[in-house]
């Protein structure tokens, strides 16, 4: 304060008034001295680890060659766009990457919300925590454990839904290795595995409706539907829009471990991604430009959709995902 | 909750009850199977095939037996093992100072740090450029290439910092005002009181590296080096099963058995922890961290 009114008086003594500032501001870095020293091995890690794939990222619009390295390459601007663009996989590819995503959505968020209403709802409240248990523990498998499951459900020798459909006559269904079949397996696979665990920020949120809302519709002789319907669901409607959304910007995840632990040749058509595509076209296939390309274009779509949707949530919730 | 029981809301309960108990078994079912097709003497099996149930005193444990009787499984499990506990440390030793930073609201440049990691979780440039900067580093057939990409997650590292931020400010003060650096505050008195979060996302990066199976694939061409599910992943596909099981026309298990006996072993480890990470995650310590 009295600096402030001393510079306004004497305006030679601003230049003193910014050098306290410069002085404060060492003070304040000198006094985190330890903390910096704390974090130094974390922020070399990012520089190294998070920062160095982004400069690599540059032979997206380079011939890149392993001899010459990442800076010798030649520049080629846009080539490897352009080239995955005019491909034929362009269309198969996204086509696939956004059927998976947009069906594991569409198909597992009303799953996901009836759990979480049936759990919230049931007066049997150790059976409620016993299925709780037993339908967060998927989530927690990977991709390969799943795979030995839906191997004993769905082989067509002795997979226990071939089983069933032999005794009703039917013929064993390659589920598998199949066109046919294989984007059902994936979606429900996936379904299976993770809607439990998507029932946990819906539990929450019913659980954070205010207990009055119920009490005053069961003094009106609410049903139980009507409870549902008309308190329980708008409840929760900001935590689904927030959910949707936020998958929305995830659009091309697709679950690249789940695909590549399930797809084989036979099922490239129906169940190449965006992701797997990258993989086999860079590292078997050492188009690492092209796949880099294709993988960087990916990125920058996601960043995109993430940033909407985060600033719609923000308008339309109040809230922010970040 | 008002438990009004008119006719109505039991009738409600019970199809509730029979609702969960459809979705209970749509989980259980498979598992079952599985444990089933793991534990079925090779007779009836020849005989019957796989039946839905199968009387306990017939249970038999040859097919665990043959798996584990070949040299490279209990290799991958203690393979899996380092590199679980290596990765969770190593995890754990870079997450806690940065997210610790983070908390502190006054650091200079707190700011732009935050920018800056923030970031890296926006934008990803893909597979690519990360498997070239492990390769250029010399890292192939080391399993610091499959703990370091991973290491540090911006959203476990997020979780951790609103529950430093939580943690009262007179606490840090009264330290510091007897003398002690942040170093010392850390370890002393923020660590001790931060048992739960650590326990959690402990827990969460332990059970990341124990399933990690894609970028032991890409990174270890060495068979001796191979962590559980990959080995796991190499018997499930029945072409390559002979070189990693013991199997032939006098094999007492059948083929079937051996693969939902591989199953069984890369799930109890898991199965073994998940009380301790249940017991976290309902007290809704992560779904409190969603929110900044």
């Amino acid at each position: 304060m009295i600096l402030k009114t001393l510079a306004k008086e004497f305006p030679s003594l601003t230049r003193l008034t910014l050098n306290l500032n410069i002085n404060q501001m060492r003070k304040s870095i000198w006094r985190q001295r330890w903390l910096y020293f704390l974090m130094a091995p974390t922020l070399i890690y990012f520089l190294i680890f998070k920062y160095g794939p982004l400069w690599n990222a540059q032979i997206a619009f380079k011939d890149f060659k392993p001899l010459l390295g990442v800076l010798g390459s030649p520049w080629v601007g846009f080539k490897h766009f352009e080239t995955f663009i005019n491909s034929f996989y362009f269309t198969e590819l996204l086509t696939n990457t956004i059927i998976f995503s947009v069906a594991k959505l569409i198909l597992g968020l009303p799953i996901a919300v009836i759990c979480a209403i049936a759990l919230h709802e049931t007066w049997f409240l150790r059976y409620r925590t016993f299925v709780q248990t037993m339908i967060y523990l998927p989530h927690f498998l990977s991709w390969v454990i799943m795979y030995g499951v839906l191997l004993v459900i769905l082989s067509p020798g002795n997979g226990l839904l071939n089983a069933i459909i032999e005794r009703f006559g039917g013929e064993p269904i390659a589920f598998l290795t199949s066109p046919d079949y294989f984007r059902w397996v994936v979606i429900l696979s996936d379904i299976w595995k993770e809607t439990g665990w998507a029932t946990i920020l819906y539990l929450a949120a019913l659980l954070a409706i205010s207990p009055d809302l119920y009490e005053a519709a069961a003094v009106d002789g609410a049903t139980p539907l009507q409870r549902i319907w008309y308190i329980s669901l708008p409840g929760i409607l900001p935590v689904i829009v927030l959910v949707t959304l936020l998958r929305l910007g995830h659009i091309l995840e697709a679950g690249f471990n789940q695909i590549f632990v399930l797809y084989s040749v036979p099922v490239y058509s129906v169940g190449d991604i965006l992701d797997t595509w990258v993989f086999r076209q860079g590292i078997l296939q050492f188009q690492f430009g092209l796949a880099t390309a294709v993988g960087f274009f990916k990125g920058v779509i996601g960043l995109v959709l993430i940033l909407v949707a985060n600033r719609i949530a923000k308008r339309l919730a109040q809230q922010s995902i970040y | 909750m008002l438990h009004t029981k008119t006719r109505d809301a039991v009738i409600f309960q019970i199809g509730l009850a029979i609702l969960l108990t459809i979705i209970l078994l749509a989980i259980l079912i498979p598992f079952w199977r599985v444990i089933v097709t793991a534990f079925i003497p090779l007779d009836i099996y020849t005989r019957e095939g796989i039946p839905f149930f199968l009387s306990p005193t017939k249970w038999t444990i040859e097919a665990f037996k043959q798996l584990l009787g070949h040299s490279l499984f209990p290799r991958a499990i203690w393979n899996s093992v380092i590199i679980t506990l290596l990765g969770t440390a190593i995890s754990l030793f870079l997450t806690v100072p940065l997210a610790y930073g983070l908390s502190t609201r006054n650091l200079p440049g707190r700011k732009l740090i935050m920018t800056l990691i923030l970031f890296t979780y926006l934008f990803s440039p893909g597979l690519i450029p990360v498997y070239l900067l492990i390769t250029g580093m010399k890292l192939t057939n080391n399993y610091l290439a499959i703990i370091l990409p991973p290491a540090v997650s911006v959203y476990n590292t997020l979780v951790m910092m609103s529950f430093f931020e939580g943690l009262p400010e007179e606490l840090k003060d009264a330290a510091r005002i007897d003398g002690a650096n942040e170093l010392q505050v850390l370890w002393h008195i923020i660590l001790p009181l931060s048992k739960p979060i650590l326990l959690t996302i402990g827990l969460f990066y332990a059970v990341f590296f124990w399933n990690e199976f894609f970028t032991p694939i890409l990174y270890l061409n060495e068979t001796n080096l191979m962590p559980l599910p990959v080995l796991l992943r190499n018997i499930l596909i029945s072409a390559s099963f002979n070189e990693y099981v013991e199997y032939d026309a006098f094999s007492s298990s059948s083929l079937e058995s051996l693969k939902a006996a591989g199953v069984l072993i890369t799930m109890i480890p898991m199965i073994m922890i998940y009380p301790w990470i249940q017991r976290y995650f309902t007290k809704g310590t992560l779904v409190g961290g969603v929110k900044e």
